[in-house]
């Protein structure tokens, strides 16, 4: 009796879906990366509605943090007990404590007033390499090494860029002149970075069986610094599926219930 | 309010209150029994979705105020804290950022819906002006919160926006740099305007709260329009709000909200600006400043004019415009589908909204510029030229003489295409059983 | 095509109606309980309170008859270097004459009895260890600072309701309902110990 009504109605209702979804969507392309920056898109095991870290991955990740990064790059906003925490490289509470211990944290003060140094704990956060940006800038001929925590989510398509970010030295085309102390880099915007090439083949011992690339350090550490800068990924994704199947079945069910309702006014 | 009260109190306490505050009858009349034209269609699913919005705003966001610290120096960790520590913070921080986006796409297409059913004409032009009082109380909610994380976008968004108030120099010398340091407390953008964001982010969201109830105040008075535009005349018309309505909103925002969902846990970030998770650094601009995406189209109604002040001046009027949309419109009919002609100027502006948002997050020249330049045009030659003239010129079609018969003439149009067999084009109808 | 039959379809529609209505209705608010839960969690102490650690504090440099206060998850922690008579004292008040007769020990059984050797730690009987917050309303009790008052029982008193702690930490008499509790903690070293 109201199949007419019924489609002009779902038509709307679809053109508003489209419309809200077409809105939104418009938003975000607008801001891909500059066209001449390579960025080469990888397969992450965390993307996708139902994505998840590689916890073998993380803590290789860790590793080359631990061994190349960590040296000019902090990472404050991580703790050393997220290490050990679900969802993250899940190392044992034991191996995070190691990690903690052997670095050495300020406290104080104490009975006589002075700062002092103690071996770092679970709750502390990961010590970064530098007292402040300016002690970084000297040690780094004036360029400042940004603090790693969140560069996953700061920039535009963030783990795809570092990625590539990380294996994009090359020698400069003939045609450019770079500055002092400047690295040629296909990924980096503008393509001169201050920061030398970390990565060498054989340069991190892995002990489990992954071959000892730039290729697979890059995307171990890319990995760990997304699930830095993104710890809660794998709740989100779980929680996210069950919200998700809540809301089909309860709109299905009211979309079924106000075809009841309505059959009975329609008259 | 236009109806008689159907309410009979129950109980002796019922009665009781009722003589003293009728609270139950106002609800039992205003959102049960209220009579609602039967004919609306999933475009009238807007007004309950937006204030389910409200509430989700003013929950998360009362939820994260007890958590995040409204100075420049633990601003933006104390987001990060959320983010990391506090239980549940990631979920509720993205709720309410998602939130926002979400809040303004309703609101627009709330919008668009009123204007292409002419729900802004007599008796509704005060409905229509507090909608726009809304509006521009989102306008300034939205913006205080996003620059409350301090991260760069935060940080440089402030700077930019505050500094349009500089633009009164050119008015009287002066003026507009004490403005500008007056709303920054300080010669820069740093902790007095962080604090003050805060506060008035806050207190927003209740003032818009207020305005929303005399909005439904102001729409219970007449009533709903309907996409005939034509008013209820008998009582067949109309069905009680409850359980008609209350269900088929209830149904639309569950669609909304499955939306919702699927980008604050799949893409909460797709919305927003990766130069946000840099902490503010206020001597390093962004390369790419771009507003959030649903003031795209006023910033580049900004950018299209080349001079400081007159930008500002059409960016604002681009929303003051709304305020006169009822006298301008100078056609006595108010639904769309009886005015052929508006309606194709109708999409064009639409499409032009649409268009002015790209524009807004690409670069200020060449094809851009001149492309912003005609939508801007056509922004405020829709209202100031199009409304007032087209009424004058254009026939309108058929018109039917009442809901009912506007009903009548789709049922029969239903039964001819059945007794034809499926009218060619049309999609396959799901049979009713 | 259903209208010839409409009767037998309104029985039809209102039972089925109902079912379906009441279901949705109920499916609905189901979802309202875990909507509700991260609003009410998010209240609860975080990640990083519950890794705030332990603290080790030496011991040394208290003298006898002195006392200390630091801080431990945000709370005062008295340490106080017990005289001979002090202990005694605890030692040989006995159990009825207490209003608690649980020693409220984290580092013992929940009902350990309120001796003095299961306040203090055995073999370092000299140390007491205690959160120093009253078991009324949770002020701070006197008694820690030379010239403070300690109570009619030689230990501590709340200022707040009057409640009289023991040299112990045992409630004694007032309104406070149990003893000071002995936090976890353990001696590292003779002169010093680890709380947490």
């Amino acid at each position: 009796m109201d199949s007419l009504d019924t489609l002009a109605r779902w038509r709307t209702a679809q053109i508003a879906g489209v419309l809200v979804i077409a809105l939104l969507a418009l938003a975000a392309p607008l801001r891909a990366a500059e066209d001449d920056q390579i960025i080469r898109k990888e397969a992450w095991s965390f993307t996708g509605p139902f994505g998840i870290y590689d916890r073998a991955q993380l803590q290789r990740g860790f590793l080359v943090y631990q061994e190349v990064c960590a040296s000019c790059h902090g990472m404050h906003y991580l703790h050393y007990r997220n290490l050990s925490e679900a969802g993250g490289p899940e190392f044992p509470e034991a191996a995070a404590k190691v990690v903690a211990a052997s670095v050495e944290v300020e406290d104080g003060p104490d009975d006589q007033g002075e700062m002092y140094m103690r071996p770092g704990r679970l709750s502390d956060a990961f010590v970064s390499p530098f007292q402040n940006d300016q002690e970084a800038r000297v040690a780094n001929n004036g360029a400042l090494p940004p603090d790693l925590s969140l560069m996953a989510k700061a920039r535009p398509d963030g783990v795809n860029y570092l990625y590539s970010m990380l294996t994009g030295y090359a020698d400069a085309p003939a045609d450019v002149s770079m500055a002092e102390g400047m690295y040629y880099n296909t990924a980096f915007a503008g393509h001169q970075i201050a920061m030398p090439p970390p990565l060498f083949d054989d340069s991190i011992e892995y002990t489990d069986g992954t071959p000892p690339t730039i290729d697979n350090y890059a995307k171990d550490v890319t990995a760990f610094m997304m699930w830095a800068a993104e710890p809660k990924l794998e709740e989100r994704h779980r929680v996210g599926f069950r919200v998700m199947i809540y809301l089909i079945i309860v709109a299905g069910l009211l979309y079924v219930a106000k075809r009841r309702v309505w059959s009975r006014g329609a008259h | 309010m236009a109806h008689k009260s159907n309410y009979v109190p129950q109980s002796a306490f019922e009665k009781w209150l009722d003589e003293r505050l009728p609270v139950v009858r106002l609800m039992k009349d205003q959102f049960i029994d209220f009579p609602t034209p039967r004919n609306l269609n999933y475009w009238w699913t807007f007004g309950g979705i937006l204030i389910f919005c409200l509430i989700a705003q003013m929950m998360t966001g009362i939820v994260l105020a007890m958590h995040y610290v409204a100075n420049e120096s633990m601003a933006f960790e104390s987001i990060e804290h959320i983010m990391r520590n506090v239980n549940w913070g990631w979920l509720i921080r993205y709720t309410h950022a998602v939130g926002a986006s979400m809040f303004f796409a309703a609101a627009y297409l709330h919008m668009f819906r009123g204007l292409y059913y002419g729900s802004y004409k007599a008796p509704r032009e005060i409905l229509w002006i507090l909608g726009v009082v809304i509006l521009l109380l989102m306008i300034a909610t939205s913006f205080m919160g996003y620059s409350l994380p301090w991260g760069q976008m935060s940080f440089w968004a402030v700077t930019v926006i505050t500094n349009l108030f500089s633009s009164f120099d050119s008015v009287i010398p002066g003026l507009g740099t004490r403005i500008v340091q007056w709303v920054w407390g300080g010669f820069s953008v740093g902790n007095p305007t962080l604090n003050r964001l805060f506060s008035l982010h806050y207190l927003l969201p209740f003032m818009i709260a207020g305005v929303v109830i005399l909005h439904i105040w102001a729409l219970h008075v007449p009533g709903n329009n309907n996409p005939t535009g034509i008013d209820v005349k008998r009582s067949s018309e109309a069905m009680p709000f409850h359980p008609y309505y209350t269900i088929k909103d209830g149904f639309a925002l569950a669609v909304f909200a499955i939306v919702f969902a699927a980008f604050v846990f799949y893409a909460p970030n797709y919305l927003g600006h990766s130069d946000n998770y840099i902490p503010a650094d206020p001597l390093v601009t962004p390369t790419h400043i771009v507003p959030e995406w649903y003031f795209l189209p006023f910033y580049a109604i900004l950018r299209a004019i080349p001079s400081k002040l007159f930008g500002v001046i059409a960016m604002f009027g681009a929303i003051m415009v709304l305020f006169v949309v009822p006298w301008l419109d100078s056609s006595p009919i108010r639904s769309l589908r009886y005015r052929p002609m508006l309606k194709l100027f109708f999409w064009a502006f639409v499409v032009t909204c649409v268009a002015l948002g790209y524009l807004g997050a690409m670069p200020p020249d060449g094809i851009y510029l001149l492309s912003a330049r005609l939508g801007t045009f056509y922004y405020f030659a829709f209202f100031l030229v199009v409304l007032p003239v087209v009424g004058r010129i254009e026939t309108p079609t058929q018109m039917p003489g009442s809901i009912t018969e506007d009903i009548m003439s789709k049922e029969r149009r239903r039964r001819a295409a059945l007794e034809g067999g499926a009218p060619a084009g049309a999609p396959a109808a799901p049979e009713k059983r | 095509m259903a209208n010839s039959n409409s009767t037998v379809d309104a029985v039809d529609d209102t039972g089925r109606r109902d079912f379906i209505t009441v279901a949705a209705g109920a499916f609905a608010a189901i979802g309202l309980g875990p909507l509700v839960w991260p609003m009410l969690d998010q209240m609860n102490p975080d990640a990083s309170a519950l890794a705030l650690g332990s603290v080790e504090i030496d011991l040394a440099p208290i003298d006898v008859g002195q006392a200390i206060t630091i801080m431990w998850r945000g709370k005062p922690i008295f340490i106080r270097h017990r005289a001979e008579e002090e202990i005694q004292a605890a030692d040989v008040t006995q159990i009825s004459a207490l209003p608690d007769r649980f020693a409220r020990n984290l580092n013992l059984a929940e009902d350990a009895p309120a001796v003095d050797r299961n306040r203090a730690g055995e073999g370092h009987e000299n140390w007491l260890v205690i959160i120093g917050i009253c078991t009324h309303l949770g002020c701070i009790p006197r008694g820690q600072r030379v010239g403070d008052t300690k109570g009619e029982f030689g230990g501590w008193f709340c200022p707040c309701h009057g409640s009289h702690y023991d040299t112990a930490g045992r409630i004694r008499r007032g309104p406070a309902p149990r003893n000071m509790e002995v936090p976890p903690y353990k001696f590292l070293t003779d002169t010093r110990i680890k709380i947490g």
